[in-house]
């Protein structure tokens, strides 16, 4: 491939508070959290609708990627979440290169990234109750027992009470099931959230709570965060940098 | 009321479009609304308590509040599309002669009201539209069917129809999927106006879609109360509401919590029910606050008023329910804040 490799963080040069303060040995010890280096990804080898982006988030940042529904930004979230196979370039977390996608890709890395998605009815086992949705990825990995207790408490910062716990998506709100999917995210104390439009279904309070959660999160755990969306009043609100995903059009001129 | 008078004679900042005053006829009043489900085991789900408003030609209102408030089930309730175990209290008439809404038969909706007299404007545009058959094809359909309009000329009312909600002729002959989703909403819009229906309704017309096209979409709207159309928007995109609405309505736990003019609601002096100043607090332009805790469950609300457990101001005089006066639910209001 000779086009040209557009990457946000050379289209954008322009980001507020800029990443190249910090002294280059800090970098160089702690690799970046998130690596996506040339990556083209999509569901039609064709037409993919990401092609060779690249993006960094360092540890502990918090980035917001912005762009219009159905410009790919999704599928790179999904791909930086080792969720969906790319067609071509790396994902690295924490400087290590993913090698696998979906079910192949190795545990701890995948274990060491949350993810939210837009429509929590979607993303949740309808036949589960709140409190099973919350653990699952503690069953998932063998630590039921060992992780009871941050199931209830998660369910607390997330404001979900003992009697929502208790029923099925059918019965809540898409806000509270939101608050659920949110408080699996944190269940393995991931290094890297990653949260994709988390807020586009909800309303302002919620919305204020849930990126309120994540914060209270990122600071005591120092975690990195991509927030994928298109509001840009919010990201910018939400995040140290913001990006603007390249459309299409810049994509080709350029 | 000094501030009541500079409120409504004050422009609003930029994004709205310039808004003529509510002169018209209502075309919509609703009194004492309520709706109720009787659920399996004895449970009763108050889920519209008490509502009352109207809706004038040339006039916008915005239904606003987080989901599960109340609001949708009122969409359902006046749109005649309640399930069987739903009652209703109150009236929702039609005016200025018209059925009450919430005792018309189907048979009545469907023939004389539906599309004739009141227009919905769908969530979700992509849904409403039959994917496979084109926007003409829909659009032909629903004008025979609405205006009666002979085969001859059926084309042009089609071509006609199109336009008024700016569809594009060109797309005309697209299948719903080739849309995007400003099309999309746009031949949804076309076909509720078919009827020329004085009175629409958008249940959340800006779910999903970006800001962009929120504000575009939101001032097509507005072009039809412009035009005359009385409008009831249900939402809860604070933005979308502010740029849209001669009137906002704020519902909590089923109620009205506070109705009152778009400029003072969203400019000066501010929303006075803690509810919705809260509400206000928590956009990412302002402060971005959370309002604590979660709303109350429907089928156990508190004595009183339901917003209690999670207002700053309450009071043990908030274990009564305030009653709804002067477009204020509260025993408490905050004061209109003096710029000072
Ligand atoms: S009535 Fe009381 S509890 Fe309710 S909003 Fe007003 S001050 Fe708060």
């Amino acid at each position: 491939m000779t086009e040209p490799r557009s990457s946000v963080s050379e289209s954008m040069p322009e980001s507020e508070s800029s990443m190249s303060e910090p002294e280059p040995q800090a970098l160089e010890i702690e690799p970046p959290m998130l690596e996506l280096d040339g990556i083209t990804a999509g569901y039609d080898r064709r037409a993919p609708v990401v092609r060779g982006m690249s993006l960094t988030v360092a540890d502990g940042e918090a980035v917001g990627l912005l762009g219009p529904s159905g410009c790919g930004k999704s599928t790179l979230a999904r791909v930086a979440a080792l969720l969906h196979r790319p067609y071509a370039g790396t994902v690295r977390l924490a400087g290590r290169p993913a090698t696998g996608f979906r079910f192949r890709a190795a545990r701890e890395q995948r274990t060491s990234v949350g993810m939210v998605f837009q429509q929590p009815r979607l993303a949740a086992d309808p036949r589960m109750t709140l409190r099973q949705l919350i653990a699952a990825p503690a069953h998932a990995t063998g630590r039921g027992e060992e992780l009871r207790g941050r199931v209830d408490e998660l369910a607390t910062t997330v404001g979900l009470t003992p009697d929502l716990l208790t029923r099925r998506p059918h019965q809540v709100s898409d806000g509270q099931l939101q608050r659920a999917c949110v408080a699996r995210a944190l269940l393995l104390t991931p290094r890297l959230l990653i949260c994709d439009e988390m807020t586009a279904m909800l309303d302002a309070s919620t919305t204020a709570a849930l990126v309120a959660v994540v914060e209270e999160y990122r600071s005591t755990n120092g975690a990195a965060l991509l927030a994928v969306g298109h509001d840009r009043v919010l990201l910018r609100r939400w995040c140290d940098r913001v990006e603007d995903f390249p459309s299409f059009a810049e994509r080709a001129a350029g | 009321m000094t501030e009541a008078t500079a409120a409504a004679t004050t422009t609003t900042t930029p994004p709205a479009p310039a808004r003529r005053a509510p002169d018209g006829e209502p075309l919509l009043t609703v009194t004492g609304l309520s709706v109720r489900f009787l659920m399996p085991g004895g449970r009763d789900v108050a889920a519209v308590n008490d509502v009352s408003f109207d809706i004038a030609a040339g006039e916008c209102l915005a239904l606003v509040g987080e989901s599960g408030c109340g609001k949708s089930v009122l969409a359902s309730a006046l749109l005649g599309l309640l399930p069987a175990n739903a009652r209703t209290r109150g009236s929702a008439r039609l005016r200025p002669e018209g059925p009450d809404l919430l005792t018309a038969s189907q048979a009545t909706l469907s023939r004389t009201v539906r599309g004739r007299r009141l227009g919905l404007i769908p969530q979700s545009p992509s849904a409403h539209l039959t994917p496979v058959r084109t926007v003409r094809a829909q659009l032909e359909e629903t004008v025979r069917e609405v205006t009666g309009t002979p085969r001859a000329g059926l084309r042009a009312a089609t071509q006609r129809a199109a336009e008024r909600a700016a569809f594009p002729l060109d797309h005309l002959d697209r299948y719903p999927h080739q849309l995007s989703g400003g099309l999309a909403q746009r031949a949804a819009t076309a076909l509720a106006l078919v009827g020329e229906a004085p009175l629409l309704i958008a249940d959340e017309p800006t779910t999903g879609l970006d800001r962009d096209l929120v504000d575009r979409t939101v001032d097509e709207l507005r072009r039809h109360v412009d035009d005359g159309h009385g409008l009831l928007v249900i939402t809860h995109d604070l933005a979308a509401a502010e740029r849209i609405a001669d009137r906002v309505a704020v519902m909590y736990a089923g109620r009205i919590v506070e109705l009152r003019s778009s400029a003072a609601f969203f400019g000066e002096p501010g929303p006075r029910h803690p509810y919705a100043a809260g509400l206000l607090d928590a956009l990412p332009e302002r402060a971005f606050v959370p309002i604590p805790g979660l709303p109350p469950e429907l089928d156990a609300l508190p004595a009183g008023c339901a917003f209690a457990p999670r207002c700053p101001a309450a009071s043990d005089t908030c274990a009564t329910l305030p009653a709804f006066d002067g477009g204020l639910a509260c025993h408490h209001p905050r004061e209109a804040a003096a710029d000072d």
